[in-house]
């Protein structure tokens, strides 16, 4: 086994073990805390995937954008005299009877397809593919995504808006 | 074992049933919020490994752009909601909204 592969699985067991710590966590605190091993060893698996650009986006939007807008809604929405922000979970035994069934149903039916794999290339930087393929042949797309974009923001800012001035 | 395909799916399968589990036994929205995340980032991690192992082009990583800021405008817009909520009820506990039910 190669270097390579052990730091595949050190990454692979990060991305993992948070996860597992985010949903069976009892306090929302922690479950947020454990969300950041989560994106980062994604953006790991992205650099694995030879997706340069895409780890550093996962890095920039979801470590540095989401996981914040997540903590501020933790930190806003619990109550200050709770000492444990409690996360209660509902239905444990049907959940986790479900989790064992998806993992097998999804993991048994990745290893048994039969993908059409072909031995890809050495890795190498694919931003500039990836600028060239958005402004040419997802350009429409691109577009598309920058209006739901902004109308997203826009309908964010109107929700939380205080309406004193009607 | 060399890493393939098959490795990043099934990563990619527990992170989703992990974030389906999330989403079907918390009662705190923002845990809700947070499996949800976890659902994206599973879909995200395919999209790429399919990029990289059969299609050998970029179009996957450009999808898996795509969901990200796909998963960026889900979660201003449901944060947004949840402090509504939290404005409305004085909690996030999705049992206690429940003014809308017939």
């Amino acid at each position: 086994m190669s270097i390579a592969d052990i730091l595949f699985y050190c990454l692979a067991l990060l991305t993992v073990g948070s996860a597992a710590w985010v949903a069976f966590s009892r306090n929302i605190v922690h479950s947020a805390f454990a969300l950041l091993g989560t994106f980062f060893g994604v953006a790991g698996l992205y650099v694995f995937l030879s997706a340069d650009f895409l780890a550093v986006v996962q890095a920039l939007v979801y470590v540095g954008g989401i996981l914040v807008l997540i903590l501020f809604a933790v930190m806003l929405t619990g109550r200050i005299g709770d000492v444990q922000v409690t996360n209660r979970s509902a239905g444990l035994v049907p959940g986790l009877l479900l989790l064992v069934m998806m993992v097998a149903l999804l993991a048994g039916l990745a290893v048994n397809t039969p993908w059409p794999v072909s031995v890809p290339g050495p890795a190498s930087p694919t931003t500039a593919a990836m600028g060239d393929a958005l402004l040419s042949e997802y350009v429409l797309p691109f577009e598309v995504i920058s209006v739901l974009l902004i109308a997203a923001l826009i309908g964010a800012v109107t929700l939380v808006r205080k309406e004193e001035d009607r | 074992m060399t890493v393939g395909l098959v490795h990043y799916l099934v990563v990619a399968a527990a992170l989703f049933s992990l974030g389906l589990f999330t989403v079907l036994t918390r009662r705190n929205a923002v845990a809700i919020l947070m499996g949800v995340e976890l659902i994206l980032n599973a879909a995200n991690v395919n999209f790429a490994a399919f990029s990289r192992f059969t299609a050998q082009n970029v179009g996957g990583q450009v999808m898996a752009l795509f969901g990200i800021v796909l998963a960026a405008a889900e979660a201003c817009v449901a944060l947004a909601i949840v402090l509504a909520v939290f404005r409305t009820f004085r909690s996030v506990d999705v049992n206690d909204t429940d003014k809308l039910r017939g």
